[in-house]
């Protein structure tokens, strides 16, 4: 079985991963507008400010749409069907992740419902992915 | 006459066959389009001074290829709807004076990958760090993420995405060159094995190889080819976001929202004034956005318009004539065909002819609701 991609970070989303190793979810912040924004860049995507930094997100977040696949990417085989999930993220920025520690059927992925951000290691990376609010 | 000068499709053809066609690479696919294109225009390739197409093969390979030695190329590949694009570009061109007679061409072994490129999402781009490593495996599970969202929203029921096969199954059943052409219910979509859920197999476009092209020069050469001239009235271009993930409104398209209005406003039109209309469909929702993003309908009653029959043989606004993406073809870059079915029908010459349109729209989108070409296209001249 072919093992799952590993992300390769690159000079400007080096601190979003080592954020990640450390178990915390670092993204940025601009300091023009306030703006919370992701994914990594050196420009605040909403005023095009460069005076932008990082931060520690509270790591709470909603779901905010997600589709159930059945066709397996490669190195996912033994876990299909999986959940593709989109959380929007308290501060407000959306990402991409995976949903641990609930079904993954309609029923038990109810959109809006509370989640929690954890840690996985992948590779020499750690992912962020999210699962139920409440431990 | 007030304006730019005007600019035609001269000719638009497609390659003979569809489907499944493991004797032609891409690049003999590029070529058989071009040279039915060039051949529907009455041209011979020595009358090309322009070309436009993606990579890969890319504008040079295809040009040299037909032998020709352009004056202007256009490498414009941002997806689907690349083709709406060049037919964009090279108006500005015609007008420019930089060509005076542009090809324009598609071919995609999509289905048997002959001579294709491979597929290649580098693990450092931004896709390659944020999105693949949470299992996505191309559009199925991509494309589809934002349709749960819009139906909490909207109220869009699965048997009224399930009912956009439907429809234009419809058409397909009228049409011998289509793929899937035997009548499908509601029941029989919502059946058919999930792919990735909300979404069912008959929700999901065909995989197919195939390739067409297009003959593009100025409008005063109008009467001098052998089929009626396609008048090219508006057209418009955008773009979004290259991740799903950063979409800004799960339930609308900003970059579909953006093209059409600068292509009905260039164009001259509102919605009332359009016969046909051609909505990119690699997934049912997709023309559910369209219909709305156009200006058709308001938001959120798309998924109703299209249940109540509007758009299938018979209804008020004839959309995705030859099948579309779910029932005719779908290359990978569906966008060539969505243009040359609204030439057929503007013509007249079309398998499902609605009517006698005297304007077309053609909505293509590029990625997953990344980029987006509106055309509009006309009968006769602004």
């Amino acid at each position: 079985m072919a093992a799952k991609p590993v992300p390769v970070p690159t000079p400007e989303t080096q601190p979003f991963w080592d954020g990640c190793a450390a178990g915390e979810l670092r993204i940025q912040r601009c300091a023009g507008c306030g703006r919370a924004y992701f994914y990594p860049r050196p420009v605040c995507p909403a005023c095009g400010s460069r005076d932008v930094g990082w931060f520690t997100a509270s790591g709470r977040a909603t779901l905010y749409s997600y589709v159930i696949n059945h066709r397996p990417a490669p190195g996912w085989e033994d876990e299909t069907p999986y959940a593709i999930a989109v959380v929007q993220l308290e501060e407000g920025p959306r990402m991409m992740t995976s949903i641990v520690g609930l079904p993954a059927t309609p029923e038990a992925l109810e959109l809006d419902m509370p989640l929690r951000v954890r840690f996985e290691s992948r590779g020499d990376v750690t992912l962020p992915v999210f699962g139920p609010a409440a431990p | 006459m007030s304006g730019p000068p005007g600019v035609i499709i001269a000719g638009a053809a497609e390659t003979d066959q569809l489907g499944r066609l493991p004797g032609y690479s891409t690049l003999q696919l590029h070529v058989e389009g071009a040279l039915n294109a060039v051949a529907d225009a009455g041209l011979s390739l020595r009358d090309i001074d322009g070309i436009a197409t993606v990579s890969a093969p890319g504008p040079v390979q295809v040009a040299h290829a037909l032998g020709i030695t352009p004056s202007w190329i256009d490498g414009t590949g941002v997806g689907g709807t690349s083709f709406l694009l060049h037919v964009r570009h090279a108006a500005a061109a015609i007008r420019a004076g930089y060509a005076r007679t542009v090809l324009i061409t598609h071919g995609e072994s999509g289905r048997s990958r002959v001579g294709a490129s491979p597929f290649r999402l580098g693990a450092s781009s931004p896709v390659g760090q944020f999105e693949v490593p949470y299992g996505v495996f191309g559009p199925t599970t991509t494309f589809t993420i934002p349709v749960l969202r819009y139906m909490k929203e909207y109220g869009l029921t699965h048997e009224q995405l399930a009912y956009v096969a439907v429809a234009q199954r419809r058409w397909a059943a009228k049409n011998p060159r289509a793929a899937f052409r035997d009548p499908v219910t509601v029941e029989d979509v919502l059946a058919s094995r999930i792919v990735a859920y909300p979404f069912h197999l008959l929700e999901c476009c065909l995989v197919t190889d195939g390739g067409g092209a297009l003959v593009v020069t100025s409008a005063d050469r109008a009467a001098s080819f052998p089929k009626p001239a396609v008048h090219v009235l508006g057209t418009g271009e955008s773009s979004e976001t290259p991740m799903i993930s950063q979409m800004a409104d799960f339930t609308e398209s900003l970059a579909f929202r953006l093209a059409g209005a600068a292509a009905f406003a260039e164009a001259g039109i509102g919605v009332a004034d359009v016969d046909h209309l051609m909505i990119y469909d690699a997934f049912a929702h997709v023309p559910i956005y369209g219909l709305e993003a156009l200006g058709f309908v308001a938001k959120g009653e798309a998924g109703p318009f299209i249940a109540d029959g509007n758009t299938e043989p018979g209804g008020s606004l004839p959309l995705n004539t030859n099948g579309g993406g779910l029932s005719y073809t779908h290359t990978g870059m569906y966008g060539m065909f969505a243009i040359t079915e609204g030439v057929r029908q503007l013509r007249g010459e079309a398998a499902a002819q609605a009517g006698s349109p005297q304007i077309s729209v053609i909505l293509g989108n590029g990625g997953m609701f990344a980029t987006a070409g509106v055309l509009v296209l006309g009968r006769h001249p602004r």
